[in-house]
C-alpha cells in the first residue's frame, strides 16, 4: 500500500506505474489545514478520472469529529473510491459511525455496500480494542497499524529494532485473523536506509501481516522480494490446487498429492502462497487462473 | 628560433584568407561552457565579414548572441546537430532565411570527409596545446582550466578543413603529447583567457537518479538487454545521458557481476558510470568521441585502454571501420516514437527546435539492438504518438521502446518480443501505448506550422529525411 | 453570484495554478507550458466548470504546468468554491 499526498496531483497522476497492491491517497497529515478542501477536490476528480487498473483505491480521509472528516467521505464515495481508511481509530463505535456516513452517502447514489473501511489504530486504546474494531463492521476489509502516534502515545519512540511496537503489531495480526479480515504494517520512513527496511519488513512478515505500508515507489521491490515465496513453494502450491481442480473435476472431496493425502491448512497455505506469487509479480494471473 | 604559429585571434583570421559566404566551423566538446563560438563570431562581426556559413558539431543555450549576428547578416546559414535555447526558439520561428542544415555525428563526419560539407576555416577550442598546434582535451599543466577529454567531433575538421585555427586558454611547451589534433593540420595557435567555464563543460561526480520513474524505466531496459539475448560475454553497449539510461548501467552491472558476464568496449559520449565498470573490469576498453564528465575527462587522459575515437570512426555509415558497426547493444532516449517506431529527437511537441540529434540514427541502425527509453508521458506531453513530428530515426532501425505502460517491439523483430515474453516481461503493441497516452491527455491540436522551411534532416547516407517548418504563434 | 479574489492549486509540474476575480463575463487568460497543443482544451475544461458551478461572470488567470483534465476541474472548483464561499459538499 503505497502512500500518496492527497495535494500532488503530479504524484497521484502515475502512481500506479510502479505497481503497488494499492494506493493510499492521503487527506490527513500530508495535508496542511488550508489545502483540505482542494486536496478533496483533487483526489474526488483523480478517482473518477484516472485509470488505475487493478489496483485497489484507498483513501485516507480526516477524522470525522473534525470539519472535514463527512465532507471526505461524501467526496470520495461519490466517486466511487475502494475503501475508506480511517485514521486515529480507538472504538467500534468510530468504526459505526463512519459506516453510517459511507450509508448516507451510498444511499442517495443508490450503491449500498460498495465502499469498504481500513481501520488505522494509531493509539494505545485501539490496540487494546483491536479485535472490537476489526469486528465492528462487515465492512472492515483489514486494520493497520499507525506507528508514529501510537509511539508517541506510547511515550516513547520508534527504534530500528521495534521492540516498542512489538505488542501492538501482534495484537493486530491476532486481531485482524480472529475477525477473518486484513492486517497491514506501518511506513518506514527514511528511504536511504534499504537495509534497516529489508529487516523490518522481514519481521512483520514473519509476524503475519499481509502487507507494509511504504512511502515512495523504491520500497515496493524491497517488500516483493521479502513477501515474495520461494520457488519451491510456488511449485508445491501449484501442484496442490492443481490436485485441487482435478478433485473437483472427478467430484470427489479426498485431494491426493504423490499419494498422499492433502490437509486443509495445507490447501490453504497453497492457496496463499500463490495469492503472494501473483503480487509478487512472479506469477501471471492468467496462467494460474 | 623556429617559426611560431601563435598569433592573435584576428591575425589567425586574416591569416586563414577566411572571406564573405564561406565556411568556418567549430566543436561543442565544450557543451554549455563554450565561450569559443561567441568569441570567434563576435570577431568575425567586429571585422566586417558577412553571409557566413557556420558550421557547428552542434549548439546549445550559450549561443543565445548567435541571433544578434544572424540578424547582422554576419551568419546567413547554418549546419549543426543540434539547437536549443533561444536561439533554436528563434530560427523555428523563421529568423534564418536559408534553413538549418541538421545532420548527425556519423553523418557530419562522414559529408566532412566526403567534401559534401567543405570546412574553409576550423574554429577549434583545446585544452592544451603547444606553440605548434598539437592540441588536446586533456590537461597538461597546472594552469589546466578548462578541460573536455576527448575532442572526437573536433577530428573531421581539423584533418579535411582547408585552415585550423587552435583556440587555447592553455599554452604549453612542446611536444604537448599524446595529441589529439596533430601540428601538421594546423595553421594557427591562438591564446585566450578562457576556452569554456569549466563548471559548464562537465559535472563532479556521478548522480544517481531519485526520480522513481527513472528508476523503472532503468530497471525495465536493464532487463530488456539481459533477456534480449545479446547479453552475453563480450557484448559491446552505448547509453546515453539521460537519467534512465545512467541509471540502466547500474542494474546491468549487478548482472554482469552474478552471471559473469564482461563487455568488450563501451562506446560514444563516456560517462563515470562507464568508467566505474571499466576500472572493475567490467568493460575492456571505453572508445570515446565525447568525455560527458569529470571523471571520464580524467580518464581518458590517463588509461591507454580508454581511447578517443573521431565522429568518422565512431559513427560514419560508408566507413567499414567505424565503430558502431560492432556494437551489439545501445539504449538511447527521445522526445517522440512513433507507431512506426520512427524516433524524434530534435524537435519538441510543441514545434520548437530543443534538442540534437548526436549518434542517434546513427547507433540505432548499426547496432544489433536498439532500446529507446522514454516515459509515455512528460506532463501532459505524449512521447508516444501516432506520427513524429520530425523524422530523425527511421522506425526500421529501432527494436525496442520501453515505457513505464509496457515494452514495445518491433514488429520486424519478434524473436526479441518471444525473448521478453519468455522472461515474464510486460510486452505490449506500441498502438495500444499511442492509445494509453490519448485517453489520459486528449487529443491535442494540431501545429500551427508555416510553409517556410527552417529546418533540413539529413540522414546519415547525405539523403534528405525530413523538413522542419517554421512555427507560427 | 458575488465572486471574492481566489487561488488555488500551485506551479509544480503536473498542476495547474488558477486565481479568479470578479469580472464581466468569463474571461479566461491562459499561460501553458502545453498551450499550442492543449490551450484550447484547457480554456473549454475552466469554462464548462465554471460554469456549471452557475458562475457566468468572472476574470480568471491560470498558469498551467502540464495539468490534466481532472486536476484543472478540481483547481477550478477550488478556486471558486474558495471566491464564492459555497461549497460543492454537504454541511
Amino acid at each position: 500500500m503505497m502512500f500518496v499526498p492527497g495535494n500532488n496531483p503530479g504524484m497521484m497522476a502515475d502512481a500506479h506505474i510502479y505497481g503497488p497492491d494499492s494506493i493510499m491517497l492521503d487527506l490527513e497529515d500530508s495535508v496542511t489545514m488550508a489545502e483540505k478542501d482542494a486536496a478533496r477536490l483533487l483526489v474526488h476528480n483523480a478517482l473518477k478520472s484516472i485509470d488505475y487498473g487493478d489496483t485497489e483505491m484507498v483513501v485516507r480521509i480526516n477524522p470525522l469529529n473534525t470539519p472535514y472528516g463527512k465532507k471526505d467521505v461524501e467526496a470520495v464515495v461519490k466517486a466511487g473510491v475502494d475503501v475508506i481508511r480511517m485514521p486515529k481509530t480507538e472504538t467500534a463505535d468510530e468504526v459505526r459511525e463512519l459506516e453510517a456516513e459511507i450509508i448516507k452517502v451510498e444511499t442517495e447514489l443508490g450503491c449500498v455496500g460498495r465502499t469498504l473501511i481500513m481501520a488505522a489504530i494509531e493509539s494505545a486504546l485501539g490496540v487494546v480494542n483491536a479485535f472490537e474494531i476489526a469486528s465492528a463492521s462487515k465492512r472492515m476489509m483489514g486494520i493497520a497499524l499507525g506507528a508514529e502516534d501510537y509511539s508517541a502515545n506510547l511515550k516513547t519512540q520508534r527504534t530500528p529494532g521495534g521492540a516498542e511496537l512489538l505488542l501492538a503489531r501482534e495484537t493486530i495480526v491476532v486481531a485482524a485473523r480472529a475477525a477473518g479480515i486484513a492486517c497491514f504494517d506501518t511506513v518506514y520512513s527514511n528511504l536511504d536506509d534499504m537495509e534497516t527496511f529489508r529487516k523490518e519488513v522481514e519481521l512483520i512478515k514473519t509476524l503475519g501481516f499481509d502487507g507494509k505500508s511504504i512511502i515512495n515507489p523504491r520500497q515496493i521491490e524491497v517488500v516483493n522480494e521479502v513477501f515474495a515465496p520461494s520457488q519451491k513453494d510456488i511449485d508445491k502450491a501449484l501442484r496442490i490446487i492443481a490436485a485441487i481442480k482435478e478433485a473437483q473435476a472427478k467430484g470427489s472431496g479426498v485431494i491426493a498429492v504423490n499419494g498422499k493425502m492433502v490437509d486443509r491448512p495445507v490447501v490453504i497455505r497453497a492457496e496463499r502462497t500463490v495469492a503472494l506469487a501473483i503480487a509478487s509479480g512472479i506469477l501471471d494471473k492468467e496462467e494460474v487462473l | 628560433m623556429r617559426n611560431t604559429k601563435v598569433v592573435t585571434l584576428e591575425e589567425a583570421i586574416r591569416r586563414s584568407g577566411l572571406k564573405d559566404g564561406m565556411t568556418v566551423s567549430f566543436h561543442h566538446h565544450f557543451r554549455g561552457g563554450d565561450k569559443v563560438v561567441n568569441l570567434v563570431v563576435g570577431k568575425l562581426a567586429e571585422m566586417g565579414f558577412k553571409d557566413l556559413h557556420l558550421a557547428a558539431s552542434s549548439l546549445s543555450d550559450v549561443h543565445t548572441p548567435l541571433i544578434g549576428h544572424i540578424r547582422n547578416g554576419v551568419i546567413t546559414k547554418i549546419s549543426t546537430s543540434g539547437l536549443r535555447g533561444d536561439l533554436a526558439n528563434e530560427i523555428s520561428h523563421g529568423l534564418l532565411k536559408e534553413p538549418v542544415v541538421f545532420r548527425s555525428h556519423g553523418g557530419r563526419g562522414s559529408a566532412i570527409a566526403s567534401g559534401e560539407l567543405h570546412i574553409d576555416v576550423a574554429f577549434l577550442g583545446a585544452s592544451s596545446c603547444d606553440e605548434l598546434g598539437n592540441a588536446s582535451g586533456c590537461p597538461r599543466s597546472e594552469n589546466a582550466k578548462s578541460i573536455c577529454g576527448s575532442l572526437g567531433y573536433a577530428l573531421p575538421d581539423a584533418r579535411y578543413a582547408d585552415h585550423v585555427v587552435v583556440i587555447t586558454d592553455d599554452l604549453v611547451a612542446y611536444p604537448n603529447v599524446p595529441k589529439s589534433i596533430s601540428a601538421c593540420d594546423v595553421e594557427s595557435v591562438v591564446v585566450v583567457d578562457s576556452v569554456g567555464d569549466s563548471s559548464k563543460i562537465s559535472s563532479g561526480a556521478i548522480r544517481d537518479s531519485k526520480n522513481p520513474r527513472d528508476i523503472l524505466l532503468a530497471k525495465q531496459a536493464a532487463k530488456v538487454i539481459i533477456n534480449s539475448g545479446y547479453f552475453k560475454d563480450g557484448f559491446s553497449i552505448q547509453t546515453g545521458t539521460g537519467g534512465a539510461s545512467l541509471a540502466a548501467v547500474k542494474y546491468i552491472r549487478e548482472s554482469m557481476l552474478e552471471k559473469g558476464i564482461k563487455a568488450s568496449f563501451a562506446l560514444g559520449g563516456i560517462t563515470a558510470h562507464m568508467v566505474k565498470l571499466h576500472q572493475e573490469g567490467l568493460i575492456g576498453r571505453l572508445i570515446d568521441v565525447q568525455s560527458f564528465d569529470k571523471v571520464a575527462a580524467e580518464s581518458i587522459a590517463t588509461d591507454q585502454l580508454h581511447q578517443e575515437v573521431s565522429a568518422v570512426e565512431y559513427a560514419s555509415a560508408d566507413h567499414v571501420g567505424s565503430a558502431v558497426h560492432a556494437l551489439d547493444i545501445v539504449i538511447l532516449s527521445a522526445l517522440e516514437v512513433d507507431v512506426d517506431f520512427n524516433v524524434n529527437v530534435l524537435v519538441g511537441s510543441d514545434g520548437i527546435i530543443r534538442g540534437a540529434i548526436g549518434g542517434h540514427p546513427d547507433t540505432a541502425e548499426d547496432s544489433a539492438l536498439s532500446i529507446i527509453v522514454c516515459p509515455l508521458l512528460r506532463g501532459r506531453i505524449p512521447c508516444v504518438v501516432p506520427k513524429v513530428t520530425t523524422l530523425i530515426t527511421p522506425g526500421k532501425s529501432v527494436d525496442v521502446v520501453v515505457t513505464e505502460y509496457g515494452i514495445a517491439v518491433n514488429p520486424g523483430r519478434p524473436e526479441i518480443a518471444q525473448r521478453l515474453v519468455e522472461a515474464g516481461l510486460k510486452v505490449v503493441d506500441i498502438n495500444d501505448l499511442a492509445a494509453k497516452a490519448r485517453s489520459i491527455i486528449g487529443e491535442p491540436d494540431t501545429l500551427p506550422f508555416g510553409d517556410r522551411v527552417v529546418g533540413i534532416v539529413m540522414d546519415r547516407h547525405g539523403k534528405v529525411l525530413d523538413e522542419i517548418h517554421n512555427i507560427l504563434d | 453570484m458575488e465572486i471574492k479574489n481566489a487561488v488555488a492549486g500551485t506551479l509544480e509540474s503536473g498542476d495547474i495554478l488558477v486565481q479568479i476575480a470578479p469580472g464581466e463575463g468569463l474571461q479566461v487568460d491562459l499561460q501553458s507550458s502545453v498551450s499550442a497543443q492543449f490551450g484550447r482544451q484547457i480554456k473549454a475544461v475552466i469554462t464548462e466548470t465554471l460554469e456549471g458551478l452557475g458562475i457566468a461572470d468572472a476574470y480568471v488567470k491560470a498558469t498551467d504546468k502540464g495539468a490534466l483534465d481532472c486536476t484543472i476541474r478540481a483547481r477550478v472548483t477550488a478556486a471558486a468554491v474558495r471566491a464564492t464561499g459555497k461549497d460543492v459538499w454537504k454541511d
